[in-house]
Formats: C-alpha cells, sequence, structure tokens
C-alpha cells in the first residue's frame, strides 16, 4: 500500500512540476483558456501508449527490424541468391608411382605373344622350367638374369651327339645341312661354355641333354623382364634396345649398342638413364611412374619423382620446359607413392567465418548470410502481414455475421468455426506442404499458397472475438439509442459497431503477426515452407539439420534465430502496449 | 447439467464428422501416395509382376479402390467399430501403435505441465503483486520471451550447448547406448536424462501465457472490493494473497489447466521430431512424410477430440469451480 501511495504522491508532484512550466491563464472569465483541456480517445490511447517502456522498446525494434530488412535490402551490394566463389588451392592427384613386380613383355618385331603364354611362363620360371607350352606352341625359356627372360620358338636345325670329344652332326631332315662353319662356331661355343653360337650371320642355340644335344634357329618372340622402361614422347622401345639396355644396366655398364646407334648409361641402383646423343632418350627402372590424369609424363618428370621418391622427400618442385614451377607432395601408401600437386581451384566460398567482405560470412551455398537476412525478413514480414490480412478478412466477415444477424446464421457459422478449430494445423501444414513439394510448384507462387494456407487455418479465434464482442455491443444502450433515433443500419454497423471492435482487433492481429512468423519459420525449418532460392529465417537456420553445420558454422544460424525471436518480441510488446492503452483497465 | 452434456456431445459427433471428412479428402489428394511408392518399389524386384497389376492388387488390399466418398465411408463405418485398421509403414495395427508410442509423449507433457505450473502461478502472482516493479518487468519480459521463442530454435540452441559443446546429454533418441545393459531404475533414469532437453524446451516456450494469465488474473482479483475489505479489517498481507486472493484466482486457472489436459495426450510434434523421442508426434510425423493414411487418420481425429474434451472441460469446470456460472 505505501508503495502505490508514495508512487501517487510522484505523479502528482510530477505533474504539478510540469505545470509549472506552462503558460497559467490569470484570467477570471470561463473562456477557452479556462477549460479543463480533454484529449481526444485516439490522443489518449497514443499518449498512454508512448509512455509504456516495453510498447516502446517493441516499437524500436519493430522499425529497426522493417529498416534492416527493408532498406538495408536495398543498400546490399550483394544479391538474394548470388553466389560467391574463392580462388583455392586444392591438392589433385597427379602420378602414381609403384615397384614393379611384374612381368612385362615386349614383342619382337613381327611377333606376337599371347597373354595365356604369359600365364604359362610364370608357371615355368617358377618352376624352373626352360620351356614350356601353350596353344600347340613350344616356347623355349633363355633366362638372362633373376628378371629378364627372353621367350623364344627353337626349330632344330641339327642334332649332335658327343662321345668321347668327337661330334657327329646329323641334320634335320627339313632344314638342310650342317656347314664346316657352324661345326667349328658349336666346338667353339662348347668350348666356351656358352650356350649360343653365330655363324655364317645366323644365330643358333644349343640345348643339351646329356650327350646329345640340339642345334636350334632361335626365334625370338618376347622379352619379358621386370623393369619398365619410359621413352621421351611415347617412343616405342624396340626388342633389342630394351634387351641390350636391361643387359648393360644389369652390367653396370656405361653405353650399349642397339639398332646401329650407341647409347650412353648412367645407371643407378634401381634407375638407369639413358641418353643419345647427350639428349634424355629413355628411362629404365624397376619403378612405374604412371599418370592419373590423361597426361602424360615427360622423362624429366618422371626422373624428378624418381629421384625424389627414392631420396625418401615428402615433396618436390619441378620446372617445368616452360619454366612454371609446380610443387608436389608425395604421400607414401604402402609400396605406391602419390605425387600430389596443388592446383588452383575457383570454388564456392561456403562457410566463410565473418569478415570485411561477408559480416556475417556465407552460408553453405557461399551466399552472403547478412544479406540473406535481410531478403528472409521481408518474406517472413511479408507472409505475416498478406496472412494476418486473410485472417482478419474472414474472421471480420464471419464472425460479424454471425454476431450481428445471430439466430440459426449464428449458430450454423459457429459450427464451422468449430470445426476449422478442430482441424489439426501441424499435420495439416505437413500434408499440404508435401503436396506442394510433389507438384514442384514455383517458389515464389509456393510463397503465397503459404500465405492464404496460414490464413484459412487461423481465422476462427478472430471471429470468435469478434462475434463475442458485436453480441455484447448489440445489447449495450448505445446500440439501442442508434436504433431509437432512426440510424439505417449500414451506418449502424459501420459508424457504431465496427469502431468499438476495432482494438481488440488491432491487439489481436499484432500478436498474431508474430505468432505467424514462427509458424512460418517452423515450417521453412521443417522444409516445407519458403524454398530455396528465396530466403526465409526459417530456411536459414534449416541448415542445422546437418549436425556438421551446427557444430562449426554457429554464424549461420544464430543470428537467423535471434531476429526471429526479437521481431516476434517485437510484435509482443507493442501488441501488449496496444492492450494497454486501448483498455486501461485491462492493466496487461 | 445431463441436458447439456448429452447436447454438447451430440455436437461433438457431428463437428467430428465433418472434421475427419475433411482431413480425409486432404490425404487423399496426397499424390505421393505410399501405395504408388510401394509397388514402384515391389516392381523393381527380379521376377516382380509388371507395376500397374502390383498397384491394383495394393490398392485394393489397402482399402483405396473407389472414389473418396466411397472410401471415407468405408473408414468411417470402420472407425465407429473402433478398428482403425492397420498402419501402412508400422505394419501393426494403429492401435497397437499407438499404445506404443503415447507413455513417450504423455511423461514429457506431463512433466513439462508440472514444471509450468510450479514456475508460471507463483511468478505470475509475484509480478502482479508488485506491479510495475522491476521484478514485474521482468517477469513480463520473460514470458513474452518465451511466447516469441520458435520451438525450433531454443531446441537448437540447448542441444548446441548442453549436447554439442558441453557433452552433457544426447543429441537424439530416448535411450542412450548403453541402455540394453543397465538395470530396471537404471533404464528408468537413463530415459528420465534423455526426457531432459525435451522437457526443458516445453516448458520454456509454453510457460509464458500461464504466466501472463495468472498475473491479469491476479490483478483483477487484487483490485476487487473484498480484497480491499481484507485489507480494511487489518488482515496482514501475506493471509490477504495468499488466501483471499489466490482462492479466488484458482477458479480461472483451473479452468485454464483442466482443458489443457486433454492436450498432453497430443504430443509435441516439433519438439519430439527435433529430439527424436518416439512419441506420438514423432510416430505422426515419420507417418505423415510417408503418406501413411490410417494411422495419421487415428492422429488427426485423435488430436480433435481432444481439442474437443478441452473446451467441454474448461465449460464444465467453469460451471464446477464458480457456482455463479451455470452451464446452459
Amino acid at each position: 500500500m505505501s508503495a502505490d501511495s508514495n508512487k501517487q504522491d510522484k505523479d502528482v508532484q510530477r505533474d504539478l512540476e510540469q505545470n509549472q512550466n506552462e503558460y497559467i491563464s490569470t484570467s477570471g472569465a470561463l473562456d477557452d483558456e479556462q477549460r479543463v483541456k480533454v484529449l481526444s480517445p485516439g490522443a489518449l490511447v497514443a499518449k498512454r501508449f508512448f509512455r509504456n517502456k516495453l510498447a516502446m522498446a517493441g516499437l524500436i525494434i519493430l522499425v529497426t527490424m522493417f529498416s534492416f530488412s527493408f532498406i538495408g535490402g536495398m543498400l546490399t551490394p550483394y544479391g538474394e541468391s548470388q553466389v560467391f566463389r574463392k580462388n583455392d588451392v586444392i591438392l589433385k592427384d597427379f602420378a602414381m608411382m609403384s615397384e614393379n613386380n611384374d612381368f612385362l613383355y615386349t614383342n619382337a618385331e613381327g611377333k606376337d605373344f599371347p597373354s595365356i603364354a604369359g600365364a604359362k611362363m610364370i608357371l615355368a620360371v617358377n618352376n624352373g622350367e626352360t620351356a614350356f607350352e601353350a596353344k600347340d606352341v613350344t616356347y623355349s625359356l633363355i633366362k638372362e638374369d633373376e628378371n629378364l627372360y627372353q621367350v623364344a620358338q627353337l626349330s632344330p636345325v641339327a642334332n649332335v651327339l658327343t662321345l668321347k670329344g668327337k661330334s657327329s652332326f646329323t641334320a634335320e631332315e627339313e632344314s638342310g645341312a650342317v656347314s664346316e662353319a657352324m661345326k667349328n662356331a658349336y666346338e667353339a661355343a662348347v668350348a666356351a661354355g656358352e650356350d649360343n653360337f653365330e655363324a655364317e650371320g645366323v644365330s643358333y642355340y644349343i640345348v643339351k641333354n646329356g650327350k646329345e644335344s640340339a642345334i636350334s634357329i632361335m626365334d625370338r618372340t618376347a622379352l619379358a623382364s621386370k623393369k619398365v622402361f619410359s621413352a621421351q614422347g611415347g617412343t616405342t622401345l624396340s626388342y633389342e634396345f630394351k634387351l641390350n639396355a636391361e643387359k648393360a644396366f644389369n652390367d653396370h655398364a656405361s653405353s650399349f649398342s642397339a639398332d646401329g646407334n650407341t647409347y650412353e648409361l648412367e645407371a643407378g641402383e634401381n634407375t638407369g638413364f639413358i641418353r643419345l646423343d647427350g639428349e634424355d632418350y629413355a628411362i629404365i627402372s624397376a619403378y612405374a611412374v604412371r599418370p592419373v590424369g590423361s597426361e602424360a609424363l615427360s622423362l624429366p618428370f618422371i626422373r624428378a619423382v624418381q629421384e625424389s621418391v627414392l631420396a625418401n622427400e615428402a615433396s618436390m618442385e619441378y620446372t617445368a620446359d616452360g619454366g612454371d614451377s609446380t610443387h608436389y607432395k608425395i604421400e607414401t601408401k604402402g609400396n605406391e607413392f602419390k605425387i600430389r600437386s596443388e592446383q588452383m581451384t575457383q570454388l564456392n566460398d561456403d562457410f566463410a567465418s565473418p569478415n570485411k567482405a561477408h559480416f556475417m560470412g556465407t552460408d553453405g551455398n557461399g551466399m552472403d548470410v547478412l544479406t540473406r537476412l535481410m531478403y528472409g525478413g521481408r518474406i517472413s514480414l511479408m507472409i505475416g502481414f498478406v496472412a494476418i490480412a486473410i485472417e482478419i478478412l474472414f474472421g471480420v466477415v464471419i464472425g460479424g455475421i454471425a454476431g450481428y444477424f445471430g439466430k440459426w446464421i449464428d449458430t450454423i457459422l459457429m459450427r464451422v468455426v468449430d470445426v476449422v478449430i478442430c482441424i489439426p494445423a501441424m499435420p495439416l501444414y505437413i500434408i499440404v506442404g508435401s503436396i506442394m513439394d510433389y507438384y514442384q510448384i514455383d517458389p515464389r507462387i509456393r510463397i503465397y499458397l503459404l500465405c492464404a494456407i496460414l490464413g484459412l487455418i487461423n481465422w476462427p479465434p478472430i471471429a470468435r472475438m469478434v462475434r463475442g464482442q458485436i453480441l455484447s455491443f448489440r445489447e449495450q444502450e448505445f446500440m439501442t439509442a442508434t436504433e431509437a433515433t432512426g440510424i439505417r443500419v449500414s451506418r449502424r454497423i459501420f459508424k457504431h459497431l465496427i469502431p468499438n471492435v476495432i482494438p481488440n482487433l488491432i491487439v489481436i492481429a499484432t500478436m498474431g503477426l508474430g505468432e505467424i512468423i514462427i509458424m512460418e519459420a517452423t515450417l521453412s525449418f521443417l522444409g516445407i515452407g519458403v524454398k530455396f532460392p528465396y530466403a526465409s529465417w526459417g530456411n536459414i537456420i534449416n541448415s542445422v539439420n546437418d549436425i556438421f553445420v551446427m557444430t562449426n558454422y554457429w554464424f549461420v544460424w544464430i543470428p537467423a534465430g535471434f531476429l526471429i525471436l526479437i521481431t516476434v518480441l517485437g510484435f509482443n510488446f507493442v501488441g501488449d502496449g496496444l492492450r494497454d492503452a486501448f483498455d486501461p483497465k485491462m492493466k496487461r | 447439467m445431463k441436458k447439456f452434456l448429452i447436447r454438447r456431445l451430440l455436437l461433438s459427433i457431428v463437428i467430428l464428422f465433418f472434421v475427419s471428412f475433411i482431413i480425409y479428402s486432404i490425404e487423399r489428394c496426397l499424390p505421393t501416395s505410399y501405395v504408388e511408392g510401394k509397388a514402384r518399389q515391389m516392381s523393381q524386384k527380379a521376377g516382380a509382376r509388371p507395376y500397374e497389376e502390383l498397384l491394383e492388387q495394393l490398392t485394393n488390399s489397402y482399402g483405396l479402390e473407389g472414389n473418396m466418398l466411397q472410401g471415407y465411408a468405408k473408414w468411417l463405418s470402420n472407425a465407429v467399430k473402433g478398428e482403425f485398421g492397420d498402419s501402412w509403414v508400422w505394419s501393426k495395427p494403429v492401435t497397437e501403435k499407438f499404445k506404443d508410442v503415447i507413455w513417450y509423449s504423455f511423461a514429457m507433457s506431463g512433466i513439462s505441465f508440472i514444471f509450468q505450473v510450479i514456475v508460471a502461478i507463483p511468478l505470475g502472482i509475484l509480478s502482479a503483486r508488485k506491479q510495475y516493479s522491476r521484478a514485474d518487468y521482468a517477469v513480463t519480459v520473460f514470458a513474452l520471451i518465451g511466447i516469441s521463442l520458435p520451438t525450433f530454435f531454443i531446441a537448437t540452441l540447448l542441444k548446441w550447448v548442453f549436447s554439442i559443446n558441453l557433452g552433457w546429454f544426447d543429441l537424439y533418441g530416448i535411450v542412450g547406448r548403453m541402455h540394453e545393459q543397465l538395470s530396471p531404475i537404471g533404464q528408468l533414469l537413463d530415459m528420465g536424462k534423455h526426457l531432459i532437453l525435451p522437457v526443458v524446451t516445453l516448458t520454456v516456450v509454453s510457460v509464458g501465457n500461464l504466466m501472463r494469465y495468472t498475473r491479469t488474473n491476479m490483478l483483477e482479483v487484487l483490485n476487487s472490493d473484498y480484497i480491499r475489505t481484507a485489507r480494511a479489517k487489518g488482515l496482514s498481507e501475506n493471509r490477504v494473497i495468499n488466501y483471499h486472493a489466490f482462492r479466488n484466482i484458482l477458479i480461472p486457472i483451473v479452468t485454464l489447466l483442466g482443458s489443457t489436459i486433454p492436450t498432453l495426450f497430443g504430443g509435441a510434434m516439433i519438439t519430439e521430431t527435433l529430439f527424436q523421442i518416439p512419441g506420438i508426434g514423432y510416430t505422426s510425423y515419420l507417418s505423415l512424410t510417408q503418406g501413411d493414411v490410417p494411422f495419421t487418420m487415428f492422429y488427426m481425429v485423435f488430436l480433435a477430440i481432444l481439442t474437443l474434451l478441452g473446451t467441454l472441460i474448461a465449460d464444465i469446470l467453469y460451471a464446477v469451480v464458480d457456482p455463479r456460472v451455470r452451464v446452459n
């Protein structure tokens, strides 16, 4: 009690102080100056409203939100669905390097070595055999090294029987005579312990079998080797080149000749570099370097990769002929080495943290969050206003008719209101949303449909309120008076009845706006409201459905939620203040 | 009273008839019907019959043949007998699935309801007693913030703070990973722990209305003559408030609370969906999005009944608590 009386004293005091500053008339006559100043009802409401601190706060919030959405949207340099791009370095696989453990086959000129024969050959190698058969052809294996075999077809020319150091030659029926030169060459080869010899320009091969041996013409078919050759510019290397190069490599020779050329060889432990006339010509290596893309690798690059990998380096710098230097990263995975290059690529600038260009960062589509918040505000507010207008239209018409005419019209209309109230709103929205999804309705039309649906579901409370008010006003004296004075019906309704309903209507509409904004945001959040590319505060928060976004990119969703909260709060503050101002007895 | 009740019940039946018809027609408008999807899925299996044949067979077995009116008549004749059919998504009788899930929803809404009462009524009375004080402003602002908060936003914030940053609760679900190994009491506590965030969400978004309702009614009562009389007789302020005023605000509050009791069974669709609590709300959300007509029909009619029940209870309670009001 004492607090109240104190407060009243203060109020009185304040009023007195205010009056002292005003001009006080000294006239004794009852003229205009002396009349008690009476405010019009509207001014009284305004005065009460502006005194209410919370209502003023709400008004300021709303003005801010409107300027943010509508003026902000005009001022922002970015578009609503403008996607920002950025250049970024991404690692791309460029080449692979691996140790080669399989035999690679090189066919001799004009010869064919089917893959089935290759499989048979590997079996023969593993079993230590010197001959194998594939597709009715007998091949002989000539071992040059652990990893290098020549595959040849031998056609016997003669049989040799050696008894007590004397050899007797028997020529094969088909291939004719055995010359003296051949015999001498054979003796020399046996004496030297070699298994091949040359006579009169033809190569022969000796297959020993105890005391008997066979002299055969060797018909080279293929070369099987575990070494990998890479040649400059995709040149095919000949059988002879490969054979001689590998032999030279195994012998650590510094040069070899093949196909009439002499090549220099710089042999390392695993890799040999072959030059012709001082120019890089080929690489022989235990490792295979393959490009990941379609681009062929140059010889110097392969050389650089091999040197870096074998030196266990984690990265390498390679300068191409053009002088462009590229950085490569080398990743080891088991026996495989990945050479990855850092390449500049254009990407969507998504989830950029707040920075100078984007004050609130960018979202998952690389769009400016601040700009989308502004445009989202426009749509949220627009949907709120349109939906509430529909609600009021339906509510006032149906409630007004029911209240004014009463009787059976009232009964029927109120049952309609009951039915609409009983339809569960949320499930209905979900069903309607999925119907719209199915027909893939244009996002812009969808926004209008959303307004219509929200308005059509939510009008019953307004209708009830209007009906109740009109029913009670009809019984009051002022309406009886209008009837008694014979004012015509339309004037009675529009001049005397409706204006009395308006205060409550304004309050309900203001509070209802907030509810509609929440409803719209909820639907957009669930993905059945406003759709991309249009922004709404609800569908901006929608990104939290991805936990990763929710965890790491708070700046995408927290501002949108905050704006919804603030805006709805503003509407509620103002609605509250209006109710207070219209009807001081209710005292909030 | 008896006459009033009978009239209201008859009226409710008429309303339910229209409501269910509207809902049924909207649902039959769903173009992405469950049956079509299922037929398409079955027709893609090896050795399956063609799509049209399967569609026809499924349409018949799901009772969807004929036009909408025939379908509605069929549904209604079964529903009157209490047969709501088998749910398509959950492949068991609708009522059985309902029995499985309703108690989660009820527990969640019930606990939140109790919290609302505990928080809102004392705070509402406090703010009315000290009208225009700081406490009053604080309560008003708090209540309005609660009303203005979208459910999904407060739920996401709570998850972000308590599940992700602090790691106190799981993000989703009603049971933890080790639920099966726990003792019965441990299992109960585990479920309770998973209900904390949903209950907080529900309480925060719905406490504001009750708080403001209490405050408005308390203010009205405090300005009435009998309170002035009580004060004039020299009763202590506490006695005036706690005895004379409080009894009289019970009338509107009991009426309001009574009318909200049926809604406790309705399930909080958004909250349950966000936290994946397997209550009636989340179950219905899944059914709705997959076009499960029997379950959705049952749920929507169930909600309509709850709404009607709520207004009926409010009317009756009003008459019971305040003898000045006559029901008819």
